[in-house]
């Protein structure tokens, strides 16, 4: 092994949201290049909506991300609430809460089920396993529609939501439609086990690979943070979302048109893992349960265990998203009028909206002026800031599988970036290996 | 034999391609008609030996040409999905601002590290014989395309306003909500989707065509706006269609 020689280049990691390369090259043993990057085209969101005015910003913005389009959505709507100082209703804030499950949920299953069980089952892609594992494959497809059926129902789409606005929604579902939705989501409690059985069987194919590295998510003394709270580190303890900046500290490498961002180390994750290990006490009891079955504990440093705590996390929203609903009806669901569109008092003002998107912390930052027109904006996506982690988790793992066969290598590395669920369009988009 | 079929994307959110996986039960009676042989964000193998190409996203650099044209030339049929590629999408917005102030607002000094330029549908570049608006595309609309090319048929893509879908849907004008809409000059097919949740048309499906002809005329001058006015007024998706007219 001490004389290996590898050029591996995977250009265009497959089965991630967007274009992500690998560039690895061993000579005589000794690792000479070990590289993410990130090609995809770059957007210019932050310049796009300079210069429009404060009803559009959420409309734009939910275009960075076709798969995490809600959680763009509402952390736009928060930066623009926090700069005009705009108050949302009790309920309002309940809906929004399982709008963002809603998007937990859809995210997540596509994840596992579309994304990660080929790896573990060995094929290249889902289309096989619907003729080899049927029964699966609909299981996983129940799961995924009923959780688009919930976004449907809070946003009026799912992708790209029409219903969430600057002060609140311009429609919202009746208590009927969400008693309705309350019963499908107890339906799908069995569908569910039925999926963390069978990543229980597959767990095995997941690598026993640990680095230890800082995480950074919300965190909210009242619930599992994932529509508010305070930025928390592993590391250093917490501060206010208004102090981000000084988390995030981006920066550009040339070889990838996606930033990057570092704090305490040089590197951080963030996403279902960090969230899992910074907010574990307050996961609902069978999403405990269900990180039991794994024996996954805080705090966790193996990436690859991101997966799971998708899971855990899935359970943890059609849970929290009962709970929700239970307390809607206990409150009484109050009628709005229809074309509701809330008075907002326009004034000039900076406002940051952070929230727990389902990749993990997510900032946007807004600028407006007495007009109600943006005139700067700052948005940091979550596998931006993973893109570091990633680099430095495939440079730790390669000596530990280097005696292996290069396809394994190639997999291995594969499984490793598509543990982190990028969302490369976000960052700009990203994955693939080069051996180069 | 069942035709290949392979998707493929530029700069865009991919939310179209997710608008497929979200076909869910339809997606697997779809998969029993043709043979899927590339599709990056859900299967690892590729063939470069296809019959339709789906093309979802803009074209905004000059390296995103060659990548375009050697798909034109696998590709017996091109589809082109979403605004993004349509129209130019959201893109396009960023062509009301010169491209190096774009860059410099978003990578600062880093900025000349990056190539981009005008952002534009891929009909700039390549023919296309196909369409499937929207923003995202609506499901029902591209099983309906697929059918139709399956079937040799060209497919039925309305050619007025969404004013029209929107009136039959009896929802209260936006602009007697004391709103302003594009939806008299927007490509009906998507049913009004947005206005029936309550909010306002914001143009994805791009310009109809011949709007000055054709555009629900009385809605805008009801409330004294000209067609260029709407379009001036209100530029989130026609930052290339109004370049060009």
């Amino acid at each position: 092994m001490n004389n290996r020689n590898l050029n591996l280049e995977v250009h265009h990691v497959t089965r991630v949201e967007g274009h992500g390369n690998i560039y690895v090259n061993v000579k005589d043993g000794v690792i000479e290049r070990c590289e993410w990057a990130v090609p995809e085209a770059p957007r210019f969101f932050e310049a796009m909506v300079v210069g429009r005015p404060y009803g559009d910003l959420h409309h734009i913005t939910s275009r960075i991300c076709g798969i995490c389009s809600i959680g763009h959505t509402l952390t736009s709507l928060k930066a623009t609430e926090a700069a005009m100082g705009i108050k949302i209703s009790e309920q309002d804030l309940k809906l929004r809460k399982l709008a963002l499950h809603a998007e937990n949920l859809q995210s997540h299953v596509l994840h596992l089920g579309f994304l990660v069980l080929p790896d573990l089952l060995g094929v290249g892609s889902v289309i096989p396993l619907a003729s080899s594992n049927p029964e699966e494959v609909k299981t996983v497809l129940r799961l995924h529609r009923k959780a688009n059926e919930m976004s449907n129902l809070l946003c009026g789409r799912t992708t790209h939501p029409q219903r969430l606005i600057p002060g609140g929604f311009s429609k919202i579902p009746s208590m009927k439609e969400l008693t309705a939705l309350r019963e499908k989501l107890k339906e799908s409690i069995p569908d569910l086990q039925a999926v963390a059985a069978l990543f229980k069987a597959l767990s095995p194919k997941l690598p026993d690979f640990n680095r230890e590295t800082e995480f950074i998510a919300l965190t909210n003394s009242d619930e599992y943070a994932l529509y508010d709270g305070k930025i928390a580190s592993t590391d250093t303890g917490t501060a206010p979302v208004g102090e981000y900046i000084s988390y995030t500290n981006e920066y550009v490498v040339p070889i990838s048109t996606a930033k990057r961002t570092k704090h305490a180390r040089e590197s951080y994750m963030v996403g279902a893992l960090a969230r899992f290990n910074l907010n574990y006490d307050q996961l609902s009891p069978l999403a405990k349960k269900t990180a039991e079955m794994f024996n996954l504990k805080p705090v966790c440093h193996n990436p690859f265990m991101n997966n799971i705590a998708q899971l855990v996390e899935t359970v943890h929203s059609l849970e929290d998203s009962i709970k929700l609903i239970d307390e809607l009806e206990a409150s009484g669901l109050k009628s709005q009028p229809d074309y509701n569109k809330p008075e907002i008092k326009v004034k000039a003002g900076r406002g940051v909206g952070a929230i727990e998107v389902p990749r993990g912390i997510l900032f946007h930052d807004y600028t407006y002026n007495d007009k109600g027109y943006c005139t700067k904006a700052n948005c940091i996506i979550p596998t931006n800031q993973n893109h570091g982690n990633i680099e430095l988790d495939l440079k730790a793992l390669l000596p530990q599988i280097l005696d292996k066969s290069e396809k394994e290598i190639e997999l291995t590395f594969e499984m490793l970036v598509r543990a982190y669920d990028p969302c490369i369009s976000c960052s700009t988009h990203a994955v693939k290996v080069h051996f180069v | 034999m069942k035709p290949k079929v392979a998707f493929f994307d530029f700069a865009g959110c991919e939310g179209d391609q997710l608008q497929i996986a979200n076909l869910e039960e339809d997606l697997l009676a779809l998969l029993g008609q043709v043979e899927v042989v590339s599709f990056r964000e859900v299967m690892k193998e590729h063939s470069d030996d296809y019959d339709i190409a789906f093309v979802e996203g803009s074209c905004t650099r000059l390296q995103d040409e060659d990548r375009l044209k050697q798909i034109r030339k696998n590709a017996k049929i091109v589809v082109a999905i979403g605004s993004c590629a349509t129209i130019g999408g959201i893109n396009a917005l960023r062509n009301y601002r010169e491209i190096d102030d774009a860059k410099r607002i978003v990578y600062g000094d880093s900025a000349n590290l990056f190539d981009a330029y005008t952002a534009r549908p891929i009909d700039a570049i390549i023919p296309v014989d196909a369409y499937v608006h929207g923003c995202p595309i609506d499901k029902d609309e591209f099983l309906h395309v697929v059918k139709s090319l399956l079937l040799g048929k060209k497919p039925d893509i309305p050619t007025y306003p969404v004013c029209v879908e929107c009136k039959k849907n009896e929802n209260i004008c936006a602009f007697e909500r004391g709103q302003f809409c594009v939806g008299p000059v927007t490509r009906a097919g998507c049913n009004s989707c947005c206005i029936n949740e309550g909010t306002i048309c914001w143009g994805c499906r791009g310009l109809v065509d011949n709007p000055n002809e054709n555009a629900q005329k009385e809605v805008l001058i009801k409330n004294g706006l000209t067609v260029d006015d709407a379009i001036k007024k209100f530029r989130l998706y026609f930052g290339w269609q109004e370049r060009r007219r």
